[in-house]
């Protein structure tokens, strides 16, 4: 070790791998995962989240899983809830859907309207 | 850089392993591979959570979950259900026989009134992995110490957090690193006590499993601040986990260059050498242990001179204990008004309990000082099992004294504690309940000072053992009233004259429930009777006639075959041949059998 330097570096990639410990993060993406989810594809849609967040080093998310929310229909459900608890309902979603709720929702903080449960029930 | 949904952090502490935790990090690994969520999760080994008495323990993030006394039988649950499906096994979780069940570790009793410095990391993070105490601030202390900081800045540093000696004497921390930064010499040292010997405590052990490296650092700080390039872990080998894990730590630290030559590319060098100890109560005492790493049988000697002018090897050495080593980073990072806003005015900061004995939530706990005895006991250790009456806390081990009932709302810091005749100790907490005796207590501790006396000094060698063998008397029953006179007198000579620390504070058990529970000493002396039915010479197990309705249970049940008698009718006890078992008064469903 010859600098603080050396050392804040690795402290800044650790602390990226083990952030996941701490309660504070911004945004908690649910991704349903009960046998009417996983049918419909939750794995690969979780998959997607995880690799997407890996990509773009994001650890202001952690990615969850719940049961079944009885809205069997519209799985995958994800739901992304941020720190106040406000939560959006992505229904339908598929992997290449997760990537966009990453880029617009979680970087941006811009909401898929058109992925969420009010634009597709009808 | 691999970012994983959720982490399973297993408990790799002495309390979890001895119940079997080693097994279910392979348990999980397979469970998870057959779930085919192998690159999702993460398995960590970290150390101790605390809450032993539970153990084994597995947290999982992100949501936080303890899972309790989990077996192999468990996994493939807690894998089918939690990490596939998201859904909290809740069977597991600690306090799930309460109606409401708190999902996150951190809402349970047990934790929330606690504040982590020492053990900040022991659970949360990785013990073999440097990366990961680095991402936890690690180090970073040690960096602002050597490039930004003087020595002199280092120790007005300490002596202004007003940081006390965790080990039990309460000696505050900068003025003995001021010492040994004033004594002039080439060779300076910097040792570590971690030769954990009080019966039930085991907080040392816990930070060097879960956190070895913070002890590191800290030795390096404080070698930087007296000017030291030496130190010595001193830890018993009875801690194979915390000397596996300490090792590790030194060998990661040297090739990260944070131990060894120019460290920070700055002229400071400073090395760590373990020594073992084989276990002797008496090495815990300063000057015995710094003979014993000397490579001589670990016997005290006379201070004056003290060792932060005298120490290893004649040399200038300061020695502190593992868990006041713990706090030393922290305070250089946060600085030392952080620290002080913590505890009470007289004790800054926090310290950490073992919590044994008659209460629920046995295991480690850390609090600011100043917490009452009454929130350990109730809030954080959740009470007394069987809802029985809470008689007295023994803190301070052999060296220590009892809290009694009546001053259970006493804030627990070093002055109050000295004041009511007991003392901080390294931290054992030993809670008691109706049914324990003090005298028998007073002897327990004083056969444990006697066995472990080094035999140096005459006081300790022989008025300990004279003590002993008059609680001896007293709790046969033939004990006498002038024998209580005796005690006094051997305890004031023992606590004028022994050598070292350990001898000198060897009466305190006996004094302390002298002070609160004399009356239970009188009762032994004068009306041969146990109160709380523990020593057995002093009780007699009796069938009530009236009561007994001759089933005979009692009589087959006995181990000694005493019992007699002719069915229907009133059995007797032969007191000759009764060895005072109380299998009788635990058969008997009519309640005829007492015990006086």
């Amino acid at each position: 070790m010859k600098s603080l330097e050396e050392l804040k570096a690795i402290r800044e990639k650790t602390k990226a791998e083990i952030s996941l410990r701490d309660d504070k993060h911004d945004f908690r993406i649910v991704v349903g995962m009960a046998t009417c989810g996983i049918a419909a594809g939750a794995r690969p849609v979780m998959h997607a989240f995880v690799e997407e967040l890996n990509k773009r080093k994001l650890t202001n998310a952690a990615v969850t899983m719940t049961g079944c929310m009885g809205m069997c229909r519209l799985e995958p459900i994800v739901e992304v809830i941020d720190q106040e608890g406000n939560k959006v309902t992505y229904v339908k979603m598929t992997p290449e859907k997760a990537v966009k709720v990453v880029t617009d929702h979680i970087v941006n903080g811009k909401i898929v309207t058109e992925y969420t449960v009010g634009a597709v029930t009808d | 850089m691999q970012i994983y949904r959720a982490h399973v952090l297993i408990c790799g502490g002495t309390g979890c392993t001895s119940s079997g935790s080693i097994g279910l990090m392979d348990e999980f690994e397979k469970c998870i591979k057959e779930a085919n969520i192998e690159n999702e999760i993460k398995i960590v080994k970290t150390g101790c959570f605390g809450l032993c008495a539970e153990g084994p323990i597995v947290v999982i993030y992100p949501e936080g979950c303890m899972y309790c006394r989990v077996t192999k039988e468990d996994i493939k649950e807690i894998v089918e259900e939690h990490l596939v499906k998201g859904r909290i096994v809740k069977r597991l979780l600690e306090g799930a026989d309460a109606p409401e069940v708190d999902t996150s570790a951190e809402q349970t009793d047990f934790f929330k009134k606690q504040y982590r410095i020492a053990l900040r990391n022991c659970g949360k993070i990785n013990p073999e992995s440097i990366e990961e105490y680095i991402a936890e601030e690690g180090y970073m202390a040690l960096g602002k110490v050597l490039t930004e900081m003087t020595p002199e800045q280092v120790i007005q540093t300490i002596l202004d957090s007003e940081l006390r000696g965790r080990g039990g004497a309460g000696f505050p921390t900068g003025r003995k690193w001021e010492f040994a930064r004033r004594s002039v010499s080439d060779q300076k040292f910097v040792c570590c006590n971690a030769d954990e010997g009080d019966p039930g405590a085991f907080m040392d052990r816990s930070i060097l499993e879960g956190d070895p490296h913070v002890v590191l650092e800290a030795m390096a700080i404080a070698g930087y601040a007296i000017g030291a390039d030496k130190g010595y872990i001193y830890v018993r080998a009875e801690y194979p986990i915390a000397v596996q894990r300490l090792k590790t730590a030194i060998k990661q630290a040297k090739e990260y260059g944070l131990l060894g030559d120019n460290i920070f590319g700055t002229d400071f060098s400073f090395d760590i050498e373990l020594v073992l100890g084989a276990g002797a109560f008496v090495c815990g005492e300063e000057t015995a242990l710094m003979t014993s790493i000397e490579g001589m049988r670990g016997e005290p000697r006379p201070r004056p001179p003290f060792p932060a002018v005298k120490g290893l090897w004649q040399q200038p050495t300061i020695l502190n204990n593992v868990e006041t080593y713990a706090n030393i980073p922290v305070i250089i990072n946060n600085g030392p008004e952080w620290f002080k806003q913590i505890g009470t005015e007289k004790s800054r900061g926090t310290k950490v309990f073992a919590v044994g004995g008659k209460i629920k939530n046995t295991g480690l706990v850390e609090i600011p000082m100043g917490t009452t005895l009454r929130e350990v006991v109730y809030e954080i250790g959740g009470g007394i099992p069987g809802d029985k009456k809470f008689k007295a806390a023994q803190t301070g081990g052999p060296s220590g004294g009892c809290i009694p009932a009546s001053l259970i709302d006493t804030p627990i810091d070093y002055d109050s504690l000295i004041k009511i005749g007991s003392m901080m100790g390294s931290g054992g907490l030993i809670v008691m309940d109706e049914d324990t005796c003090m005298v028998d207590i007073a002897k327990f501790f004083l056969e444990f000072t006697v066995e472990e006396s080094c035999g140096k000094c005459p006081p300790c060698r022989i008025g300990t053992k004279r003590m002993y063998d008059i609680l001896e008397k007293i709790t046969n029953g033939n004990g006498e009233l002038s024998d209580i006179d005796d005690l006094y007198e051997l305890a004031e000579g023992i606590q004028s004259s022994a050598l070292c620390g350990l001898g000198q504070t060897s009466p305190n058990p006996i004094l302390s429930t002298l002070q609160y529970f004399k009356d239970e000493y009188i009762a032994h002396v004068v009306e041969k009777r146990c109160p709380a039915g523990v020593c057995k010479s002093l009780l007699r197990y009796r069938i009530i006639a009236d009561k007994c309705r001759g089933c005979s249970l009692c009589a087959r049940h006995c181990p000694t075959n005493c019992i007699s008698g002719e069915i229907k009718k009133p059995y007797v006890i032969d007191e000759s041949k009764c060895i005072k078992c109380g299998v009788c008064m635990e058969k008997c469903k009519f309640d005829a059998v007492v015990r006086e």
